[in-house]
Formats: structure tokens, sequence, C-alpha cells
């Protein structure tokens, strides 16, 4: 929990190295973006509550204090005053843990979603991807949770490059939005010609069997089942949606047509997150069968981010199995 | 900042109207608050007319001073004030809590700009105006932030974190109201969890705390003067109050804290111990009062 914004510089300087500050995660990614947005936008402050650190925002701290407010290990008052600051006519982008947003969801529910201010909530540590604090820091019901409240945008990139692009965005868009960023390093999955849109999915690796639906960390992982697919003659569709909420139903009405099956992939508990907005949007438009990959109502456990998703079924040979399933389900490849 | 020399007896009918027209609005609404709405109506009547300076200066006004009800049950005084200067007309307090109604059962500021922010959830909007406090000074605007709370709702977790946090970043641009009339949903404070000693607790989270009889405007005034000289640090208005103030058979019994239904004869009874006419109360009933644009 200990913030500190000298983790840039701590290998240079012979500093003890926080762990899982120093890569290229979502989170560090995050508060580079910010950093460089501000030269350009003065329009944007930062809230914390005593975890920049861990949040990315310590790099926006040191580059720019007067525009960095520390609200304490109080993450209620920091909501509803967000509101509040919002309505002033200045956009706060609210940074804490994801458990910690979901500890003061009210306080987004009534002072920034019903109120409509433009605050922009980014959570880091989502679920099991947070690995060692256990399963008391491990966000897997904040999809479901944040997608339940009228008018918020939810969102959830997959890689740096992604976040980088989404930060903008979500700036640029006037109204509440929530964003996952991620604790471990990522890989850099996404090409350089890459554009994140808000509401839009992007087809990452086109296939003609299986539509694999994913987000966050369990983007990557799909598109490693693909590949084992691939190599049992099984074309699999990689669809990145960053954007749960609100959802590309026409890309995936498309997607129905053209592969006919589904599975969606997500970092969270397989109620309410992505899959519940999927299987939503099927259901309601052109239903066909579809698995889902997922934490399955269950909370987490200590363990590094990798032994986890081997743990709990969120890596590629899971989503795999699940494509073969739905697959067999449809009536074959 | 306040006024200079308010007309006190002017204050007096004004508040007096507010509390008519808060009960008028909650019995034809079939349900509302009105011991905390009766309580908090000098405060209101005061703030509006003086700090606010209503009509003049609302919804979105540059370097209006905001004002935000936390306590958002006690929302009939706040619309009655706003209909008795002029921001909305009477007839719309007809349509309190009533499907499509501007006048929501707890303040939205979408649908009434100048609440400043949705509240109804106890402890939110205290946060809400520390973060416009927080966001005027940031910008340097001269606006001062004034937040009425109830004492029951001291009993939130957040009001405590908020109080930590206007104390610290020393916001003198802020001032908070409590109505204090020591009674909550179900009984007294003390009976349902004991708020004693409340000026020694805002003191110890570094707040100025000024303590007044909440029913004495020429108190109450002196307050907010006092409260918008103070610097680096927030300001507190003790004001003790008297839940149901007005009408003598809510007073002091937490049966009209919660959303009630007035019957016929209460309401007559209550509009006759605020002076109505015997001629008028007809039209309070039937609401006709204020269908012709009449008060």
């Amino acid at each position: 929990m200990e913030a500190s914004g000298k983790t840039a510089s701590a290998e240079s300087t012979g500093e003890p190295l926080l762990i899982g500050t120093s890569g290229d995660s979502l989170r560090e990614a995050f508060g580079k973006t910010l950093v460089e947005l501000a030269k350009t936008h003065r329009n944007f402050v930062v809230f914390d509550a005593d975890i920049a650190g861990g949040t990315g925002t310590h790099h926006f701290r040191k580059a720019y204090p007067d525009r960095f407010f520390q609200f304490g290990i109080a993450e209620q008052n920091m909501m509803a005053a967000a509101g509040g600051f919002a309505s002033t006519g200045v956009i706060p982008f609210v940074t804490t843990f994801a458990v910690f947003c979901l500890r003061a969801i009210e306080q987004v529910r009534v002072s920034i979603a019903y109120a409509r201010r433009n605050v922009k909530i980014v959570a880091s540590h989502p679920g099991l991807d947070t690995g060692p604090d256990g399963a008391s820091a491990q966000a897997t019901e904040d999809l479901a949770a944040f997608r339940a409240i009228p008018g918020m945008v939810v969102v959830s990139p997959a890689d740096p490059l992604e976040i980088q692009q989404a930060t903008e965005a979500i700036l640029k868009y006037d109204g509440p939005v929530y964003m996952r960023s991620g604790r471990s390093k990522t890989k850099r999955i996404l090409g350089a010609d890459y554009r994140f849109e808000l509401g839009k999915g992007r087809i990452l690796r086109d296939g003609t069997d299986v539509t694999i639906v994913a987000c966050g960390v369990e983007v990557a992982r799909a598109l490693d089942a693909a590949e084992l697919l691939k190599s049992e003659g099984v074309s699999a569709r990689i669809v990145n949606m960053s954007t749960l909420k609100p959802l590309d139903t026409d890309l995936l009405v498309r997607c129905a047509h053209e592969t006919g099956c589904f599975v969606t992939a997500e970092d969270h508990n397989i109620h309410g997150g992505l899959g519940g907005a999927v299987a939503e949007a099927l259901a309601q438009n052109r239903p066909c069968p579809m698995e889902m990959v997922g934490v399955r109502d269950t909370f987490g456990e200590s363990g590094e981010p990798e032994e986890l998703a081997e743990k709990y079924g969120l890596t590629g040979p899971y989503i795999a199995a699940a494509a073969r399933r739905a697959v067999a389900r449809r009536g074959g490849a | 900042m306040p006024k200079q020399k308010p007309d006190f007896s002017s204050l007096e009918d004004l508040s007096r109207r507010l509390r008519i027209d808060s009960l008028v609005a909650i019995y034809h609404a079939g349900s509302g608050h009105p011991g905390g709405a009766l309580s908090a109506a000098d405060l209101i009547a005061y703030l509006c007319s003086e700090v606010l300076a209503w009509p003049a200066r609302n919804e979105g006004a540059e370097g209006r001073q905001r004002f935000v009800l936390s306590k958002g049950h006690a929302c009939p005084a706040l619309y009655s004030a706003a209909a008795e200067c002029g921001i909305i007309p009477h007839s719309l307090l007809l349509k309190f809590r009533k499907l499509g109604s501007p006048l929501q059962g707890h303040p939205h500021v979408l649908d009434t700009p100048w609440v400043e922010t949705s509240t109804g959830s106890l402890g939110q909007g205290f946060s809400a105006a520390i973060g416009m406090a927080l966001g005027l000074r940031y910008q340097q605007a001269g606006s001062r932030v004034y937040v009425m709370l109830g004492d029951g709702e001291l009993q939130e977790g957040e009001v405590w974190e908020g109080a930590m946090c206007a104390g610290h970043y020393k916001l003198d641009n802020l001032c908070a109201i409590l109505d204090h009339n020591k009674l909550q949903s179900d009984d007294f404070n003390e009976n349902i969890m004991g708020l004693a000693p409340i000026r020694a607790k805002w003191e110890a989270f570094r707040w100025r705390v000024i303590e007044i009889d909440g029913h004495d405007f020429s108190s109450i005034h002196s307050a907010f003067v006092e409260a918008s000289q103070t610097q680096a640090m927030p300001t507190m208005i003790l004001a003790n109050t008297i839940k149901g103030k007005g009408v003598s058979f809510m007073e002091n019994s937490p049966l009209w804290h919660g959303s009630v239904k007035l019957r016929d004869d209460e309401l007559q009874r209550g509009l006759r111990e605020l002076n109505v006419s015997e001629q008028n109360l007809g039209r309070y009933l039937d609401g006709s009062i204020w269908q012709n644009g009449e008060r």
C-alpha cells in the first residue's frame, strides 16, 4: 500500500524496488499517459487515496504536484468529492484499487453517475491478476457492479498501447467512466496501427469456427488459445472487447452470423461481467452456443498471477477447451 | 458572504412561509419528511435569501455561492425556498414526489440545478461540497460552499472522512451547518448512537465551531458573517434546533421525522399554528391557492 514516487528511478539509484511497479504494466502505462496528456490538457486533475505507487499515478504526482489531490485512505469521501469537484468544471481522474472502488460504489452511484458528473474512475489491481495480496484485494466483481450503474461507461484495455489510447479517449468523453488498468507486466499485443475507439470491439485475429471475446489480461491468453486451436484445425476469431459498456452489439451479431458460437474470457466472476454482457446481447439478438471462461463464482487466493490463472482456469488451454465445447455444441467445425 | 443588515422580521415571515409550503407539499405528495424540514426552515430561509441571494444568482451563474442540502430528506424546505424566492412556481410544490416532476423525493441536480448535487444518501452531499470547495479553490474562484447536515447523518463514517479532509486542506471557503434537532428516524440520537461531544469532535478534526440557536436570526446572521471571515480552516455552524419547529404536535417527536402521510386535520391544525387564515385553509387543502398564481 505504500506509495512511492521514486520507483521509476529505483534501479539506477539502488533504492529498494517496489514489487510490480517497475514494469510495462497497464497501471504504469496509465500513469505515464496522464503525464503526457497533462502537457496539452489542462482540464483534469488526479485524485489518490494513498496508493499512487500502486496505481501508476506517482508519475503524475511528481510531474504535476499542483494537479494531484491526496484524499488519504478514505475512498467514500474521495468518490463523492470527485463528483463535486467535477461540477466546478475540472475533470478528476479518481484512482485507487478496484476493490476500493467497490467500497465506494454507492458514492459513485449517487454523486457521480446519478448527478452525471464528468469523472473518470481508473482502478488498478483488478481480478486475480492482483496476485499475492490475496482475495481481499482481488476485485472479481467490479465489471458487473459498475456495468449495472445507469449511464456508466465501462472499459478494460488489453495492453499498454491500448490503455494509452483509452485514457485519452475517456478524457475526451463527456460523462462518467470506470476503467480497469492492471497490476502485472503485460505483453504488447497490439500493433502500432491499433486504434482504440470507445464503444467498439476490435477483431485482432480473424477466424471462421468460433469467436473468442476477451478483455484485459485475457486478450493475450485468448490469442494463445487461437494458436493452440489452429494446430487442431479450428479457426478462432479473437475479439478484443475493451469497452464492456456500451457494448458493441453490432460486432457480436456479425460474429454470430459468421462463426455461430462464442467463448468469453475475463479475469472476473463469470456472473455479470464480459460474459454476462455478451450473453445478454446474443440472447436478445442472435442466440447461439456460448461458453464462459472466468472466475467461477469463487474468491481467489494468494499466488503469482500466472499461477492463479492456471489454478482458476483462465489460461490459453482453458480458453481453447471452451472453444472446442462451443464448436461441438454448434455442430462441429 | 452574507448581505449586510438583513431584515429579521421579513426573514421570520419567509421561514413561516417555508413551513407552510413544506407541510402543504408533503400533504399533497402523500409522503415526505416534515420534522427535519421544519427544524431547518429558519436556516434555509437565511441561506437562500441572504447568502445565495436567490433568485438573482442561481443555476450555474458564475461566482454564485453554492448550497448543498446533504440532509436531502429536508428538501421540502429547500423547494419551498425556491418557490418563495421565485425560482420555481408555487404550483410546482403540488407535484412534489409525483411522477414526472422535477421535485424529486430527494434533490436531484439534473432536474433542479440549483440544488448543486443529488443528495438523499447521507454523507454524500457533504463530501460533494468538499469537492466543490477544493475545485473552486483550485481555480482560484472566490465562491464559498455551504452544506447542511443532519445530526443523525453524523453517524455515517463518510462524514468523518470528509471532516478530516476539509480540516487537512484548511478549506476556509467551506461552511457546514449542522441542523442539530437531536432526533433521527426512529428515536433521539442519544438512544440510537450517541453523538456527544459534537463540538469537541469537529474541533478535533481542525474545524472552527460556532454554536448557535438555529431559530434565532440574529444569531444565525452573526454566525454566517463570522464563518465568512474565518481563515485557514473550515467552519461548522452547530445550530441547535427543534425538530418539527413551529407545529406543536410535531415538535420533538420522532413520529414526524420519517416519510409520513399528513391527514386533512393534521394539515389544518399545522397551518393554523403557522397563522394561515381560516378562509385560506380550504384553498391549501385543495391546492387551489397555488393554481392561479396566488400564494
